[in-house]
């Protein structure tokens, strides 16, 4: 799947849920919303390899 | 993953508060803390006027438009610090912004008002200039909330950026800085108004998703001055508690304004007036007239 983060696009391998990217990509839940289709989505959501997703990362430096 | 209100499909979880909820039950639930937390602190009466001092980020931008969404007489302040692209991209939002809600947006160009831009005070001064441009920013929305007859200023921090300063504070038992971390200054001169920060108790993750789902187009890039700065470092440190422990980051600063907040607060300092600009200050000429005449100076001398 292609992961839009922080102004770039990365390609993971595989279905997997929300929380599992995160991890993968070392992600603190707390810290971004993840985007599909304009659609914002919980951790437990479903992702497939055709899927193209977003990363927010909404802390900032004030 | 479902709504707990309704049943129907989850937009987002709240760990916090161990709820799921979807789109409308969200945006109620956000609405609903931040006009609790206006009531719990006090922070605005119907008669207030206010005027909201807008980035173009997503927090400022959300508490200007839910000041006007609960019925407050709330009018915005941008300031245009000069910093190349992301001041152009910022204001471009705000004034955007300001055109879709109706809003009555005043923009101030430091350039203008004040003689410098923020990049030129960066080479003048030569070192980090964010305490710097924190009491610019506080100087001209004080100015400006006046000579417009405003009685409250609002900014846009968020749960995330008030435990952040209060970490920071305790770290450095900055006593001063702690008897005054509340969500409201009360005005306690004439020419001084009052400051409110209706966010404090939703958190940055909150406050981001509140203002994707209301399709408010902010700026999500930092200020280029503000690249390692501790406020972010300490925010991913208090991040990785509430990730292994959710609700710390409320409970830290609900305890705080509740049990100790009162313990650090000092007697309030005499007022003088500046001689140069005419606003109160503790030691005159007010820091702002002295960083604009240190400024001068050094102009002088590179000429």
């Amino acid at each position: 799947m292609k992961v839009e983060i922080g102004g770039r696009v990365i390609t993971l391998k595989g279905n997997k849920r929300v929380r599992e990217v995160l991890k993968e990509l070392d992600l603190n839940p707390e810290t971004v919303l993840v985007i599909r289709e304009d659609e914002l989505l919980t951790d437990d959501v479903q992702l497939y390899e055709s899927d193209e997703i977003k990363i927010v990362n909404v802390i900032s430096g004030g | 993953m479902k709504c707990k209100k309704c049943g129907e499909k989850a937009v987002i979880k709240l760990r916090a508060h161990n709820i799921s909820l979807c789109a409308p039950h969200f945006q109620e639930f956000f609405e609903r803390r931040v006009s609790e937390a206006i009531k719990k602190y006090s922070l605005l009466s119907p008669h207030d006027k206010v005027l909201v001092a807008v980035s173009g980020g997503k927090d400022s931008l959300n508490t200007w438009f839910l000041l006007k969404k609960l019925g407050y007489k709330a009018d915005a302040l941008h300031i245009d610090l000069g910093i190349d692209e992301y001041s152009k991209k910022s204001r471009e939002k705000t004034e955007k912004f300001a055109h879709k809600i109706k809003g009555n947006l005043k923009i101030v160009e430091l350039k203008e008002e004040v003689g410098f831009t923020l990049p030129h005070l960066a080479k003048r001064e030569g070192r980090k200039v964010c305490a710097t441009c924190g009491l610019i920013k506080r100087y001209v929305m004080n100015w400006k909330a006046l000579s417009g007859s405003y009685s409250a200023i609002a900014t846009g921090h968020n749960l995330d950026d008030e435990t952040a300063v209060l970490l920071s504070n305790l770290l450095n038992w900055k006593m001063g800085y702690l008897g005054r971390q509340s969500p409201l200054l009360p005005s306690w001169h004439h020419k001084l108004a009052k400051k409110i920060k209706p966010l404090c108790e939703v958190t940055e993750r909150e406050s981001a998703a509140y203002a994707i789902l209301n399709q408010i187009n902010y700026i999500s890039e930092d200020c280029p001055f503000s690249r390692g700065a501790t406020t972010i470092f300490l925010k991913s440190i208090l991040n990785q508690i509430e990730e292994k422990s959710p609700g710390t980051k409320i409970r830290f600063y609900r305890e705080f304004q509740q049990k100790a907040r009162s313990l650090f607060e000092e007697e309030k300092m005499s007022l003088s007036k500046c001689p140069t600009c005419g606003l109160p200050t503790t030691h005159p000429p007010c820091a702002f007239c002295r960083l604009k005449s240190r400024l001068l100076q050094k102009e002088g001398k590179s000429k």
